[in-house]
């Protein structure tokens, strides 16, 4: 049994820099390699790519991936741990088996599939049964949707990734489970940690918490002292080194660039943070009121005395449906008077709107360069400004109001106010929307499912 | 004296359905009891007057030397049904950083702030 592990991350969501993964392997000694790919919605995209070609349904990124950093993985024993499966779990292993023969690696490793967090074929069962499936955060009956629920996965914690890891297998395939089991699960693997030792799961979760958003912890949107950051164009991803103890060093490759310290792990802690006393998963509560920091030289954090709580009895539940469509145009309006001219436009607008009888949910106008983030409190924009941008969004359930709306856009311009321009992309886009159903299932509706395969 | 609060801290906000949270950590451990004085959960709510419709709930985390605002209502309905164009209320950091607040002139010497 090892008594410290390096956990690398390589990828803080799906589309982020294709080339950290590799160079999270090549740039220096990592044990393991975990990936994140899921947001939100991300399932049920892949669940309408599954739809279209039953072959598909999971991030074909990883794959591709696989193929060059495999042999690598396997030559330096480096496990890897990815929520790649999307909703075809099995496909995605798959597609990966089949890139390890073409690499000739036959017989050298073991891929883990973890299943069992795919729901929506059990839906109306469960609501038979009284599983209301409410929304977290409205209180609404998932009633109110069902009809255009598009996906429904339970968020597995690190337990059946453990089973595949102690099962000996190099790469852990899931669908949807939570980013902090991907780095907790190689330490209750290594460590042997109790799925009770409510203390060690907590620093496990925490420390995969810290990684999850790749180089936010390290460097990346960090506003502390932001402008001496160096070398942001070779930022290294952090990497988590822990040890049986429970206690744990932030870090990155050597010869990287960004940096971590105790301000860059501060902000990456607070991120979407709620209630710091209990910051529940599938595994443990863990309590953010009780981590420790402290400097361990350069570009190094120690993370210590993390306190956890006993794990609640429910999971979360990423449900997505349908949500009717939006649009957003845009406008560019030049010096002088920019955001008046912006402002008489949307004005303008907006009459045409009324005159056509669009009847939308919501109209939101924003003034990019004088407000747009900081509404009011940017104050009363400057008749100097060198230019605002008008954007206008709305969204509807009538399709084809939507779509009368991206006709009124390119017509402002030799219609509306003066000196304006960016129209050069054309009509706004529709797009569907496709909203987040959080909701809470009891533990003992969700039985997840480990395979271990040969290649 | 009035200093503006990017002077005393640093933040990094995110999104939770229609909830942005704020996170704001004192640049020197002993600016932080002047954040819990000074920046409570009522004063932020009326810093974010007209984007914040609904409750703000502050949590504190002295081990950080840090404060964690919870903005709800903030995101024009947040995640995907959200038009803004800061619908993960990324920028919210530094709209809190905009806060002006009082310091008694001896305390602003005591912590060496000019």
């Amino acid at each position: 049994m090892r008594d410290k592990i390096r956990i690398a991350a390589g990828q803080g969501f799906w589309g982020d820099l294709p080339d950290a993964p590799v160079r999270q392997v090549e740039d220096g000694p990592i044990d393991y390699l975990m990936l994140d790919y899921l947001a939100e919605v991300t399932m049920s995209i892949m669940q309408k790519q599954k739809t279209r070609d039953p072959k598909a349904g999971y991030a074909r990124d990883f794959v591709s991936l696989m193929k060059q950093i495999l042999p690598a993985c396997v030559e330096r024993n480096i496990r890897v741990t990815a929520n790649a499966g999307g909703v075809n779990v099995e496909g995605c292993a798959a597609a990966v088996r089949e890139v390890a023969r073409e690499l000739g690696l036959a017989g050298k490793l073991k891929i883990g599939i973890v299943t069992g967090d795919d729901i929506l074929g059990r839906l109306d069962d469960l609501l038979a049964r009284g599983i209301e499936l409410r929304n977290m955060d409205t209180g609404e009956p998932l009633s109110t949707v069902r009809d255009r629920i598009q996906s429904a996965n339970a968020y597995l914690g690190a337990e059946p990734i453990v089973a595949a890891l102690n099962q000996g297998a190099q790469i852990v395939i899931t669908g949807r489970c939570t980013d902090t089991g991907l780095t907790l699960a190689p330490m209750m693997h290594e460590f042997s940690w109790a799925p009770d030792n409510w203390d060690r799961l907590a620093a496990g979760t925490i420390a995969g918490h810290i990684i999850e958003c790749g180089a936010q912890c390290s460097g990346g949107n960090c506003q502390y002292e932001w402008q001496s950051i160096p070398d942001l164009a070779n930022v290294g991803f952090p990497i988590a080194e822990a040890n049986a103890d429970g206690t744990f060093v932030i870090t990155k490759h050597d010869g990287t660039g960004g940096r971590v310290n105790m301000p860059s792990v501060k902000e990456q802690l607070v991120y979407e943070m709620g209630d710091p006393h209990g910051y529940i998963t599938p595994d443990c509560v863990a309590d953010f009121t009780t981590i420790q920091l402290a400097d361990d030289g350069p570009d190094r954090v120690r993370v210590f005395g993390i306190k956890g709580k006993p794990a609640t009895e429910t999971l979360k539940v990423s449900i997505s449906y349908a949500a009717g469509f939006k649009a957003v145009g845009t406008l560019v309006y030049a010096w002088p008077d920019a955001y008046l001219k912006a402002k008489a436009a949307d004005q303008i607008l907006r009459a045409r709107l009324d005159r056509l009888g669009l009847r939308f949910d919501q109209v939101l106008t924003e003034f990019v360069g004088a407000n747009a983030t900081h509404g009011p409190l940017a104050g009363e924009p400057s008749p100097d400004l060198a230019e605002v941008q008008l954007r206008v969004g709305v969204r509807g359930n009538d399709r084809k109001a939507i779509e009368r709306f991206t006709k009124e856009i390119a017509p402002l311009i030799l219609t509306g106010p003066p000196a304006v321009t960016g129209f050069a992309g054309g009509r706004p886009k529709v797009e569907e929307i496709v909203a987040y159903w959080p909701a809470l299932i009891p533990k003992g509706e969700i039985r997840s499912k480990v395979e271990i395969t040969e290649v | 004296m009035r200093i503006q609060l990017t002077k005393l801290a640093h933040a990094r906000s995110g999104d939770k359905g229609d909830t942005a949270n704020v996170g704001l950590i004192a640049l020197r451990d002993d600016f932080y009891p002047l954040l819990v004085r000074e920046v409570t959960a009522e004063r932020v709510k009326k810093h974010f007057q007209g984007i914040c419709k609904g409750e703000v709930e502050r949590f504190e985390l002295p081990n950080l030397g840090a404060l964690n605002f919870l903005l709800h209502e903030s995101l024009g309905g947040g995640g995907t049904l959200s038009l803004m164009t800061d619908a993960q209320g990324k920028t919210f950091s530094t709209a809190l950083l905009r806060m002006m607040i009082d310091i008694a002139d001896d305390e602003a010497m005591r912590l060496g702030i000019s």
